[in-house]
């Protein structure tokens, strides 16, 4: 068996469906006799909530309910839980489904309205009377912590909601000794996830009451399903949760929300299938997104520039409650030390409650942040020490032959973070390869012209492939046809592409030969979520085990059809072969066989039907990395930035479908561009959003981003048997950092410093006339 | 989001509208709709009735008068953008229209309903002012005509009564005089394409066989609630030969105008936009007049 | 408010829409969007924003790529209007445009793809000889969250070659 498909650009299964406009997202489901739910949201960032007088908006035509957290009872008044554990936090706050006695952002969900339709539901939300008592409102993170700031919630005594710490070796001593320390402070901010189709949940409860069918626009169907059939009292069993076709992701849309629980409270209560479909201004107020942090950091380094020790600590926005757990500042913690062989780190982050939307995963989580304080750190060390960036970077990596490198850090079980595999320093090298040498003379010549230039570099560890698992059915149908089940649902990764390249290897058949369905709990018994780069790590290493499962059993039956010894079978074009003769007997007769007839025994030793279920658990992290260069013309008249050239090196291990993992790199890529140059969610001092619309939230447009170009290398996965890491967020993660690092290089003969993103124009010439 | 309720009418003669907006409250006008749909999806804007002027005959055109290029209220701005009226007798308009909006939003929007939203920012206000377009007014006491300079009565509100609609807009176009040369140059600075301009610049110049400045228009958007025509700047052109010292010391008036302020832009920041801009259309200017033979 | 007048709150339309011919009964607040998609039953065209920025709500109105979530149902009546269950061929014959997004990995999510596509097939089949530049101006108004737009733009150049007719 060759690898035909796997590593080959693979035209998408997923693609004829959505390109002719047939594709099933929430709100293109047909139900007949639903019902419309429009929101009634908080317009304090924090108030109490005196009384709810729905009677106007109850009786308005066309309106069938307006229920409130009374009218479900204890089960929508009740705090959801929180999706992972944060034992460090001492009080952790999270949302009941609808609110009850206070609000704490701009956006939380109050009362649903029911109506026949979304129109009449709006118009009966503007009748509903809420009788507010706004609250003094906590939004500057940087004096979240100082006496007399605003209490975000006033069940605390304080905004810190715990503090995270993470570290290794002498630091003191590391500073104490160093050629050189130096200190910045840095200031980040990401934005919203804003994936083109916002979120939405459909509710179909059983007439009997005893199950009820879910669709949500959901990375995490079982976690859903989980989270409802805890709260509504009922059996996993008898709650199915769909993802169908879903529009993006990007984090936001694997958290658990209200509105997941609340509608299908609402239409158990009501008898009644409910639709509720987040509109755009929803999306802006009421689905998380990440937004500020503040760093004070110090890098201590020796004479030759080899990066030894960093410290610091960070102030971390996450919102008015903890949905997450603190997995968000967590990633930034365990993103240290980046790609560099520290001898001493030693970092605290507060994580800080304000009356905004809570904070919680974007695309990247809280990597690109770690990067780009990493980052901003060896671009000082390089001006300081007058050398070039890419050398202190090479000089302060993890060396090859230092793998399997322990950082020092700890993971989330104690157990020692190691680096798997990788060559930082020859993916560096073939960015620069690939970037070409005669920057600096353009540059020159450039400067000389009254136009200036700039060249970005940014490098990154990723931690990809998270624990626990995910699994994989595969089963072949008489026909010859296989069905491969799984948890692992997509929001346009492909994934049932890249699983059918697998199993199509395996079994000897074409990925078109294979439909595979995801992302529905009662075809697949247990699953995790598509988050964190982790599919093609768990997803794929699983759908790899049970397609090596089910080919060694059509061997072994074969073996007895065929009579002949198992290693003288192939399985090629949907059949098994004796090699060298013309005897054969399909996938699909093996496959019949299995399935039996009256009264005939199956074969000894064999049960029944040709399938076979595998889990790959991730008992390892595995990390990807990558080295990204960028060159940038800024116009200092108008601070207008233009991205002229965008190289990644990318090492991913191995590949399954390079054009898919390309895709993501791009897309990830031009995220990140958007977050250095574009995206600022704005809230004003009353916790009020300011950028509400596409108007005022900028995303990067098609006029404006680059062509990406990509190189790759594979340092394969000891960790699991495809060899894979995960791809999803490696554009990303380096991407601010790089077109930061470019125009601050631009802008150089200015003594421009930059120390934040985002940045406008208006930033540019202000830090230019102060140059 | 979907809209409020609103009763909806669709007249189909200037009559029918005239009565209708001389007795209902409460109106919005539904032209191209880029401006007005957002609103009412949103409900920022929530009308008891939306008058539908789609309908209404002769609103939509473009020819050439003795007046000058007289172009219907409801003409489409993809329309506009490429007419070969327009584009033989006020290309700036073209140009100016490539940064307006996108493809879609060109298929629907009109010019007259760029005039009567007002943007301060918005690109084809600007032009008007650049020409001294004269607006054509109708309504329930008869026609009358409005020059640009008296269009926008304050923030994005024109000079109509409740009861009039706008029929459309003259500009009175440069022509060439016997050795002139026109030239004419439009740059704005915007985040993206498509967005509103931040700052937006529009230039005429004449020049004569020797390239002398006979004749001079300036116009900014994005400085005020009005386009502002840079009055100053245009006398310091006129009589004398252009070139890029004349332009960067004439450029250097827009900075120095009165701008408007706003939460996000600085009027520092905006008094050099206003500079770069009009310095790049005078530029342009300069260079479609003598065909490129001054860099 | 006071109590409207039926005839102003709803009307009769006449739209042909792919080919097919309907007679309705519309809103006169419903937008030509969640006409297409709730009384049509044409959910290929998606709503990404309602205010008329991100295009994913793109169709072909009288020949001219426009947003559906800024027109009127009501405003449609009369029109010819192709959306993307339009494009491909009664045979299945996939448009250029069609094809190349397939090809080219023009797409991961599809939510902006029926716009995007619908836009690139209105203005390509209006200019195929457009180049790159062109080409991003013309899908300046189409989001996408997915692609980073560079597979988008490499479809609709093969799209483009291939309506030009170049071998």
């Amino acid at each position: 068996m060759g690898a035909r498909y796997f590593g080959a650009a693979v035209k998408r299964l997923e693609d004829p469906k959505l390109i002719t406009g047939r594709g099933q997202y929430l709100d293109d489901i047909a139900m007949p006799g639903v019902l419309h739910v429009a929101v009634v949201r908080s317009p304090h960032a924090h108030a109490l909530i005196n009384a709810i007088d729905a009677s106007m908006a109850r009786d308005h035509a066309g309106v069938v309910a307006v229920l409130t957290a009374d009218d479900l009872g204890d089960i929508a008044r009740k705090p959801m839980p929180m999706m992972a554990p944060a034992p460090m936090v001492k009080t952790p706050l999270t949302q009941s489904p609808l609110a009850h006695g206070s609000v704490h952002y701009v956006g939380e969900a109050v009362a649903l309205v029911v109506a026949e339709s979304r129109a009449v539901a709006e118009d009966a939300a503007a009748m509903v009377m809420v009788d507010y008592d706004p609250q003094p409102a906590m939004v500057d993170l940087a004096h979240a912590l100082k006496d007399g700031a605003a209490l975000a919630n006033k069940a605390l005594q304080s905004n810190l909601a715990g503090t995270l710490k993470g570290g290794f070796g002498d630091v003191a001593g590391v500073f104490a000794k160093a050629a050189h320390v130096f200190k910045e402070t840095l200031s980040l901010h990401r934005g919203g996830c804003h994936a083109m189709e916002c979120r939405g949940v459909m509710a179909r409860p059983d007439p009997s009451g005893n199950r009820i069918d879910i669709w949500s626009s959901t990375q995490s169907p079982y976690m859903v399903r989980r989270a409802l059939a805890l709260c509504l009292g009922m059996d996993e069993a008898s709650v199915r949760v769909t993802a169908p076709d879903v529009g993006g992701g990007f984090g936001p849309k694997a958290v658990v929300y209200a509105e997941d629980y609340a509608i299908p409270m609402a239409a158990r209560h009501l008898g009644r299938p409910l639709k509720w479909v987040e509109d755009r201004g929803e999306h802006f107020v009421a689905t998380t997104q990440q937004r500020d942090q503040l760093w004070e950091l110090e890098v201590a380094a020796d004479a030759q520039g080899r990066m030894l020790g960093v410290r610091g600590h960070c102030l971390h926005d996450n919102g008015a409650y903890l949905p997450y757990g603190v997995v968000l500042p967590v990633t930034s913690m365990s993103s240290f030390p980046g790609p560099y062989a520290l001898e001493a780190l030693e970092i605290s982050l507060d994580v800080i409650y304000t009356n905004m939307v809570p904070n919680t995963p974007v695309r990247g989580a809280g990597r690109p942040n770690t990067c780009f304080v990493l980052e901003r750190l060896a671009d000082r060390v390089a001006r300081e020490l007058g050398l070039p960036r890419e050398e202190v970077r090479r000089r302060s990596f993890v060396q090859a032959n230092q793998f399997p490198y322990e950082t020092g850090m700890k993971a989330r079980d104690g157990s020692p973070v190691s680096y798997d595999s990788g060559d930082y320093v020859q993916c560096l090298d073939l960015a620069v390869a690939k970037f070409g040498s005669d920057f600096k003379a353009r540059q020159d010549k450039a400067r000389a012209e009254g136009r200036y230039i700039g060249m970005g570099i940014a490098s990154y560890v990723e931690d990809t492939g998270l624990a626990p698992y995910e699994g994989a059915t595969i089963r072949v149908q008489p026909n010859g046809k296989v069905l491969l089940l799984t948890g692992a649902a997509a929001q346009g990764q492909g994934h049932k592409t890249v699983f059918a390249q697998i199993a199509a290897d395996q079994l000897g058949i074409t990925p078109q030969d294979i439909t595979v369905e995801a992302g529905d709990t009662s075809l697949f018994p247990l699953g995790i979520g598509t988050i964190a780069s982790r599919v093609a790590v768990t997803g794929g290493s699983s759908v790899h085990m049970a397609a090596v499962e089910t080919r060694a059993k059509a061997i072994k039956v074969a073996s007895q059809v065929l009579e002949a010894q198992e290693a003288d079978l192939v399985l090629e074009g949907g059949f098994v072969k004796v090699s060298g003769t013309d005897r054969q007997v399909s996938l699909g007769q093996l496959a019949l066989m299995l399935h039996g007839n009256f009264g005939q025994p199956l074969p000894a030793g064999i049960a029944p039907g040709l399938s076979a279920t595998a889990f790959y658990e991730a008992r390892q992290t595995t990390f990807a990395n990558g080295t990204n260069l960028c060159e940038v013309e800024v116009d200092i008249e108008t601070g207008a930035v233009k991205i002229l050239r965008y190289v990644v090196a990318h090492d991913c291990g191995t590949l399954i479908n390079p054009m898919l993992v390309d895709g993501q790199i791009r897309g990830g890529v031009v995220h990140g561009i958007g977050n250095a140059l574009f995206e600022r969610m704005i809230y004003d001092e009353n916790g009020q959003p300011q950028t509400t619309n596409y108007g005022e939230y900028l995303l990067p447009l098609a006029t404006e981003m680059p062509r990406i170009e990509i190189v790759h290398m594979e340092s394969p996965s000891p960790r699991n048997p495809i060899g894979v890491k995960g791809a999803g967020e490696g554009g990303t993660i380096p991407a601010a950092a790089c077109v930061i690092s470019a125009i601050e290089d631009a802008l150089s003969p200015f003594n421009v410093h930059l120390a934040s993103h985002p940045v406008s124009p208006q930033d540019l010439v202000q830090l230019v006339d102060q140059g | 989001m979907k809209a409020s309720a609103f009763a909806y009418h669709d007249p189909k003669t200037m009559q029918e509208l005239n009565n209708l907006l001389g007795s209902l409250d409460n109106i919005r006008i539904l032209a191209g709709g880029q401006s007005l749909m957002p609103m009412l999806n949103m409900r920022y804007a929530f009308p008891d009735h939306v008058i539908d002027i789609n309908h209404i005959a002769d609103l939509s055109g473009v020819a050439m008068t003795p007046a000058g290029l007289r172009i219907g209220a409801m003409t489409r701005q993809r329309i506009v953008r490429e007419h070969p009226l327009v584009l033989e007798h006020a290309p700036v308009l073209a140009e100016a229209l490539h940064w307006v909006g996108h493809v879609q939003t060109r298929s629907r929007g009109t010019i007259g309903g760029s005039l009567c939203h007002l943007d301060p920012a918005a690109e084809q206000p600007c032009i008007a002012a650049l020409y001294d377009a004269v607006l054509h007014v109708s309504g329930p006491r008869g026609a009358r005509d409005v020059a640009m300079r008296d269009w926008v009565l304050s923030y994005m509100t024109p000079n109509l009564e409740p009861d009039e609609a706008l029929l459309g807009l003259t500009l009175p176009v440069w022509s060439g005089m016997q050795g002139h040369r026109v030239g004419h140059g439009f740059h704005e600075f915007a985040r993206r394409h498509g967005d509103y301009a931040i700052v937006a610049a529009a230039a005429l110049v004449s020049l004569d066989a020797a390239g002398v400045v006979r004749r001079a228009s300036i116009a900014l958007a994005g400085v005020d609630v009005r386009p502002v025509r840079l009055e100053a700047a245009e006398q310091a052109l006129v009589g004398k030969g252009l070139d890029q010292s004349l332009i960067a010391e004439v450029s250097a008036m827009a900075a120095s105008i009165e701008m408007m302020e706003d939460a996000h832009i600085t009027p520092a920041y905006r008094g050099r936009l206003a500079q770069t801009m009009t310095k790049r259309a005078l530029t342009d200017a300069l260079n479609r007049a003598t065909g490129g033979r001054n860099v | 408010m006071s109590e409207l007048d039926q005839a102003q709150t709803t009307r009769h339309i006449r739209v042909t829409v792919n080919g097919v011919h309907y007679e309705r009964d519309v809103l006169t607040r419903t937008h030509l969007g969640d006409f297409l998609r709730q009384d049509l039953g044409l959910t290929g065209t998606h709503l990404g924003c309602e205010h008329g920025v991100c295009g994913a709500c793109t169709i072909i109105l009288d020949g001219q790529p426009i947003r559906s979530c800024l027109m009127l149902a009501v405003q449609a009546d009369g029109a010819v209007i192709r959306t993307i269950e339009g494009l491909a061929q009664a045979d299945g014959t996939l448009h250029p445009v069609q094809e190349a997004f397939w090809d080219k990995h023009g797409l991961q999510c599809g939510f902006c793809t029926p716009g995007m596509v619908t836009t690139l097939a209105a203005v390509l089949e209006a200019d195929p000889t457009m180049d790159e530049v062109a080409i991003r101006e013309a899908i300046s108004g189409n989001i996408c969250r997915c692609t980073g737009y560079e597979t988008i733009v490499d479809a609709a150049l093969q799209a483009a070659s291939r309506m030009r007719g170049d071998h």
